[in-house]
């Protein structure tokens, strides 16, 4: 337990009456991908959204590297070096790809008042830089973006779209990134690029431990190393996609059967 | 010489638009009677057609593009024939220096609002603390160019006061303390005897290291000293905002302004972008407040009502939100229109709610909506 990179007891989240999330432990390693999975209103993304600091959890723990981090503000968790997307994208769509990006790595950023207005030659070195830096990441993803970098996100495809938030969750250069449904709204062929661009995030950071939340099986199937089951809250099944596919406890609440 | 010839005739319709426009305002400033009026407005709207038609804004905005020094060499010209022609006429320069002063004022007000989206419904009384701040100190032998600094501190100082319960309430809350507070400020004047209550403060003309304000500017009016500098505190204000938007600053603003939960997730500490933007936005009206206050000559509190703060928002919607290139026709619109329209009497509250309806309707992000962020000159192309 000590030597996992996240690792997660007795999380406990309540909304009101409702126990969205309820005494789940789970670890995740280095370099691994962890999918989680489970049927709608399950509370995976009450999962995500607690681990990074987002929700306040009624009970439980979280720890990164064997250091407590419960109860961190978002800003601190992003510090200690866990990024995410959202289910439905959080982009600021008005702002242009660059800014977007740039807005991932804003803990790296100088931002002197003095500097910011006085020092412009130095300022635009910085920029450059920067540049340099955006444009290798996305190039990974998709060469063509790199040509849209000055355009407002709001003119870019789904995919681009979703694309560009996970690079801006991996800027940074994060320790743990969590993916919530990045293939949603997607056509199957655009669903796998998206998991060739996961096998390209895996090769370029190799002890980088990913958390994919995922309602397209063939995805979870291809790409992950194991798999967390939730239903109603509760971690009803947990191992390799084969086994959790085989549970019957997992039919079950798949099916909606009792 | 032979070159600067030939780069004038390459750009002769861009520089007939400013100065037409330059003499355009002028006489727009100098007509009193409602005849001339309608006869300009119609020539202007003639006017405005025409050049539209022909594509020539398109070429003004090529011309400051492609030779920065030109076009602000020549936009300077305009200004000093403007200035020339209205040496010696009171109102109208004290116009031109409202104009660039409440320009000013909204600067701080695109900070707060246009990049940190925190909307400040009390804007006039962020003036009326500089102003009044300038009026105590006028009294007391201080000099005056600190006196105008110490306006944009104390209106700094006194939002320091608001923030705590603009940082902890969200949304129309937030808005709703800041008019708490605008209405509040009134009051506060109204009933405050050292201030001079309802009578309000008198204030001794702008004395500067020995540039004597009060005194006719090269045989012109007194108002030009006041002009001269208002437009150099806008012009060296202006420019700092912008320098903010075009820096690191600028793009954490905008992003915690769209989306404060995606923000955070990004380290960004929503709290003190907030502050930030907020002390420096009051400091700049306040620091024009006291400019304000010390061409005035006399302060009271009914210069400094709710109403006033909702004309400054409204010059900063119509401008267009976050763009403080459309503050300066904006503020212009807002200030001067009103003025010119004195003989249709209260059928003017009328006419500026049909302005804001169109815009609203027609121009839904302002008269100039605000540009993708470009961080220095020649951002983007390859
Ligand atoms: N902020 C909130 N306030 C109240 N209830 C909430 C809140 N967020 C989530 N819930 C509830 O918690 C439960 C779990 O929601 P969650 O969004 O985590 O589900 P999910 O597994 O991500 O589902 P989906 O697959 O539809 O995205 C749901 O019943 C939801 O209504
Ligand atoms: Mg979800």
């Amino acid at each position: 337990m000590g030597n996992s990179l996240l690792n997660s007891q007795g999380l406990t989240v309540k909304f009101g009456g409702l126990t969205a999330l309820s005494d789940l432990n789970f670890s995740l390693e280095k370099g691994e991908l962890l999918g989680l999975i489970g049927p709608n209103g399950s509370g995976k993304t009450t999962c995500f959204n607690t681990i990074t600091g987002i929700y306040r959890q009624a009970a439980g723990t979280t720890s990164l590297l064997g250091k407590d981090i419960t109860g961190f503000t978002p800003q601190q968790i992003y510090k200690c070096g866990i990024t995410r997307t959202f289910q439905r994208l959080r982009l600021a769509v008005a702002l242009s790809v660059f800014d977007n990006l740039l807005i991932g790595d804003s803990s790296s950023l100088n931002t002197n008042l003095f500097f910011n207005l006085f020092q412009r030659s130095k300022l635009k070195q910085e920029i450059e830089k920067k540049i340099n830096k955006v444009k290798k990441i996305i190039s990974v993803f998709n060469p063509a973006l790199v040509d849209k970098l000055y355009e407002p996100v709001s003119k870019l495809s789904m995919i681009d779209r979703r694309r560009i938030e996970v690079c801006r969750a991996l800027i940074s250069d994060p320790k743990v990134l969590l993916l919530d449904e990045p293939s949603a709204g997607m056509t199957q062929e655009e669903t796998r690029d998206f998991m060739n661009d996961l096998h390209e995030i895996k090769t370029k950071s190799p002890d980088l431990g990913i958390i994919l939340i995922e309602h397209e099986m063939n995805v979870i199937e291809s790409v992950t190393d194991r798999c967390i089951v939730l239903s109603y809250g509760k971690k009803i099944s947990e191992g390799s996609f084969k086994d959790v596919s085989r549970n019957p406890s997992v039919r079950t609440a798949y099916l909606g059967e009792d | 010489m032979r070159n600067v010839i030939l780069r004038v005739k390459e750009r002769f319709v861009s520089i007939s638009v400013i100065f037409v426009t330059a003499i355009f305002l002028t006489v727009f400033l100098l007509v009193e009677d409602e005849l001339s009026f309608t006869v300009l407005m119609l020539v202007g709207g003639g006017l405005f057609y025409f050049v539209k038609r022909r594509d020539c804004f398109k070429e003004v905005i090529v011309f400051a593009r492609q030779s920065r020094y030109g076009f602000l060499i020549c936009i300077f010209l305009a200004l000093l024939t403007v200035l020339i022609i209205l040496r010696n006429e009171h109102f109208a320069l004290f116009m031109i220096a409202s104009v660039a002063l409440y320009s000013t004022v909204c600067f701080g007000l695109t900070i707060q609002l246009g990049y940190a989206g925190l909307t400040n419904f009390a804007g006039a009384a962020f003036f009326g603390v500089g102003g009044y701040a300038i009026a105590v100190l006028s009294s007391e032998n201080f000099p005056d160019i600190l006196s105008v600094l110490t306006g944009g501190f104390m209106a700094a100082l006194v939002g320091s006061v608001l923030i705590l319960p603009i940082l902890r309430t969200r949304g129309h809350y937030a808005a709703l303390v800041t008019i708490a507070f605008a209405l509040l400020f009134k009051t506060f004047l109204e009933l405050n005897d050292t201030l001079g209550g309802p009578q309000g403060l008198k204030i001794s003309s702008m004395n500067m290291f020995g540039w004597d304000f009060g005194k006719s500017f090269f045989g012109g009016s007194f108002y030009l000293n006041y002009v001269l500098f208002s437009l150099l505190v806008m012009v060296s204000i202006f420019t700092l905002t912008r320098l903010l938007e075009k820096s690191w600053i600028g793009l954490h603003w905008d992003a915690l302004r769209i989306d404060e939960i995606s923000s955070a997730s990004f380290g960004i500490n929503i709290s003190s972008w907030k502050i930030l933007a907020f002390t420096l936005g009051n400091f700049f009206i306040g620091l024009s407040g006291a400019l304000y206050a010390k061409m005035l000559g006399h302060i009271a509190p009914t210069n400094f009502t709710f109403g006033d703060s909702l004309i400054l928002i409204s010059i900063v919607i119509l401008g267009g939100i976050g763009n403080p290139w459309g503050v300066i026709p904006a503020a212009f619109l807002i200030i001067v229109l009103p003025e010119k329209l004195q003989f249709i009497q209260e059928y003017r509250l009328l006419l500026f709610a049909l302005l804001v309806i169109l815009v609203l309707l027609y121009r839904p992000d302002g008269l100039f909506k605000k540009a993708l962020r470009s961080f220095y000159r020649g951002w983007g192309k390859v």
